[in-house]
């Protein structure tokens, strides 16, 4: 693998790598447009939607000039992403602060979530398909499955309210919900385990499936009968050549997942009241504090680009065949 | 008449047979059938108004009287169950069907327009809809319309709306090189009457797999958008929002956050197992190759 990606860096394919840049710069603009007219063009006057119908005309006067609601549209669009850019994502009205520091504020809480929840999903999920699959149609494999069949069925939310009860009401072994800040790591790990085992079941049962039937996929192929032919076991076979060829569709979905950590996290925050993203989107919405939400969710489908970018990519890492079709 | 070319050994009464082999698929049936049934009757009949309060009983546990136990406020948590099938499951319903009216004709019209213009606009909105989860969805429109049941099926229908136009458009792919649509094509057809007359009949078993798919994930989705607030407004019972409101009440009424959760778990998991079990069922191949 690690060739693949020397071949990647080292310019053997620029074209692919342009077109796939030239496309994740096309859906960015796509996605910042769509955004844009949603939260600033459906509402009509976007200051009067946020201060109500009772608002006075020189607090709504302020705001449409800090808003830059005297100029065009396009404008007002251009003015957005170039701020964003350059790290600017606009003052918040009702925190009266920058939307960039509450940002970064949140987002040490909801990365090192999503991240430690899609650890805890790879963890569980390569062990149990491999396990699964090697193992096939055995009461083993049989329970396997039945746990993931529970395990997409269970709303994450519910999941983590049972965590609660178990693991911090009844037990007392950790706290039912906040965040202590990284001024302790460990305590702050602590108060994101819950949160991040919730967050995981329902994706580790996916990938367990996935990965379980990747693989049997890749065992039914030729160059498998090949290997065992030239004398590999089963289990050589299996982690020499069945694991890598499964890797693509495992991949795809781990890509998707991620999106699926982070708006679920947007949720899970609100179980545990942890102070991430989640819980400034809703804030800024009951609040209708547009500029909040508009710059939270375009961070947000930033992310879920930028990965399925960085899985595209990793596909011609794996599998050398794709470098050349585009 | 129209004539549907039904590919071999795809004939409706060997289904049947293989339904009833298949226990999964039944299972999934009967919590599916049970679910559906509550929610119907919930129309006509529920033990109590699921909106009478009785203070004086609230957060008592299952009993005679009150089957499922009573909530803060005393209202009967089995009546507010059976109204809240009903909400989920119309929501999740109306939010696949969203999905299926738009996506699979776009779907087919990529196909039979493979490489066109066209095929291509469809496929970049996709991704680009792809780009949105349905809660970021639910997010957007609710900021600027307010929360409420309607704009939880838009979220999640707009989300669906790629899902089926990807798996149309690719069934509809392979079956565009076969054989007895060239006989069509020849007999001077025209793509929408052939994507009409041959390729959605015979793609319409892996659309009920999704249907039912997506049905059990519009279920969860509709669950959390109410848990935090996005979804249907008080009075109307769902089951997203009696586990919000069980939240803060969790150890000092655990069946509060029990039973509604369970009921969620129950309906996903019926949903899941007939739509395996239909995958199944429609595709013996597949049954063959994975054991």
């Amino acid at each position: 693998m690690g060739g693949g990606w020397a071949a990647l860096a080292g310019g053997l394919m620029p074209a692919f790598l342009l077109g796939r840049l030239a496309s994740l710069i096309l859906s960015l603009i796509a996605a910042s447009v769509v955004i844009f007219l949603i939260l600033e063009v459906v509402p009509g006057d976007p200051a009067q939607f946020m201060l109500g119908m009772n608002a006075e005309p020189q607090t709504l006067a302020a705001l449409r000039e800090q808003l830059g609601l005297n100029g065009s549209l396009l404008s007002r669009y251009l003015g957005w992403v170039f701020g964003m850019l350059h790290g600017d994502f606009g003052i918040s009205y009702t925190y009266r602060t920058p939307v960039s520091g509450l940002i970064a504020d949140r987002l040490v809480v909801s990365l090192p979530l999503a991240i430690y929840a899609l650890a805890l999903t790879l963890l569980i999920s390569f062990p149990a398909g491999i396990f699964a699959a090697a193992r096939r149609n055995s009461r083993a494999d049989l329970t396997v499955m039945g746990a993931t069949q529970l395990g997409v069925a269970v709303p994450n939310f519910w999941f983590a309210m049972l965590l609660v009860l178990l693991f911090a009401v009844t037990l007392r072994w950790f706290g039912a919900g906040g965040f202590p800040g990284w001024g302790d790591p460990w305590l702050a790990l602590r108060a994101l385990t819950l949160p991040a085992i919730a967050l995981a079941l329902p994706q580790a049962s996916i990938l367990t499936r996935v990965m379980r039937s990747a693989l049997l996929d890749t065992l039914g192929e030729d160059y498998i009968r090949s290997a065992r032919a030239k004398g590999l076991s089963g289990r050589q076979t299996l982690w020499r050549h069945a694991l890598r060829n499964a890797l693509i569709p495992v991949l795809t979905i781990i890509g998707l997942q991620f999106s699926f950590l982070l708006a679920g996290a947007i949720i899970i925050e609100n179980v545990f009241f942890l102070p991430g993203l989640g819980r400034l989107v809703f804030q800024g919405i009951t609040q209708r504090d547009l500029i909040v939400v508009k710059s939270v969710v375009m961070l947000l489908v930033f992310a879920v680009i930028f990965v399925n970018f960085l899985v595209d990519l990793s596909y011609a890492a794996i599998d050398p065949r794709l470098r050349r079709r585009r | 008449m129209v004539e549907i070319a039904m590919l071999p050994a795809e004939r409706p009464d060997s289904y049947v047979r293989a339904a009833l082999r298949s226990p999964s698929f039944m299972i999934g049936v009967v919590i599916t059938a049970i679910f559906l049934l509550l929610a119907i009757v919930s129309f006509f009949w529920t033990p109590y108004s699921y909106a009478a309060l009785d203070i004086p009983h609230k957060l008592k546990g299952p009993s005679g009287q009150h089957w499922f136990g009573t909530d803060q406020f005393g209202r009967d948590i089995f009546s507010m169950i059976m109204v809240g099938a009903r909400t989920s499951i119309a929501v999740a319903l109306i939010a696949v069907g969203v999905g299926v009216v738009v996506g699979v004709p776009l779907g087919l019209a990529a196909a039979a327009r493979r490489g066109s213009l066209l095929d291509e606009i469809i496929m970049r909105a996709n991704d680009l809809v792809f780009a949105f989860p349905a809660l970021l969805i639910a997010v957007l429109i609710t900021a600027v319309f307010g929360p409420g049941a309607v704009n939880a099926i838009i979220a999640i229908g707009i989300f669906n709306i790629p899902v089926f136009a990807r798996l149309s458009r690719g069934a509809a792919l392979t079956l565009w090189t076969r054989e007895f649509i060239l006989a069509a094509r020849v007999a001077g057809k025209g793509p929408v009457r052939i994507s009409v007359e041959h390729i959605l009949p015979n793609i319409l078993n892996t659309l009920v797999v999704q249907v039912t798919i997506q049905f059990a994930l519009g279920i969860l989705a509709d669950a959390g958008l109410a848990y935090v607030g996005l979804g249907a407004q008080p009075p109307t019972p769902s089951w997203g929002k009696m586990l919000a409101d069980a939240q803060t009440l969790i150890s000092l009424a655990p069946h509060t956050a029990i039973i509604p959760g369970l009921a969620i778990v129950l309906t996903v998991l019926g949903l899941n197992l007939m739509g395996d079990g239909l995958r199944d069922i429609f595709d013996p191949r597949l049954r063959r190759n994975r054991q």
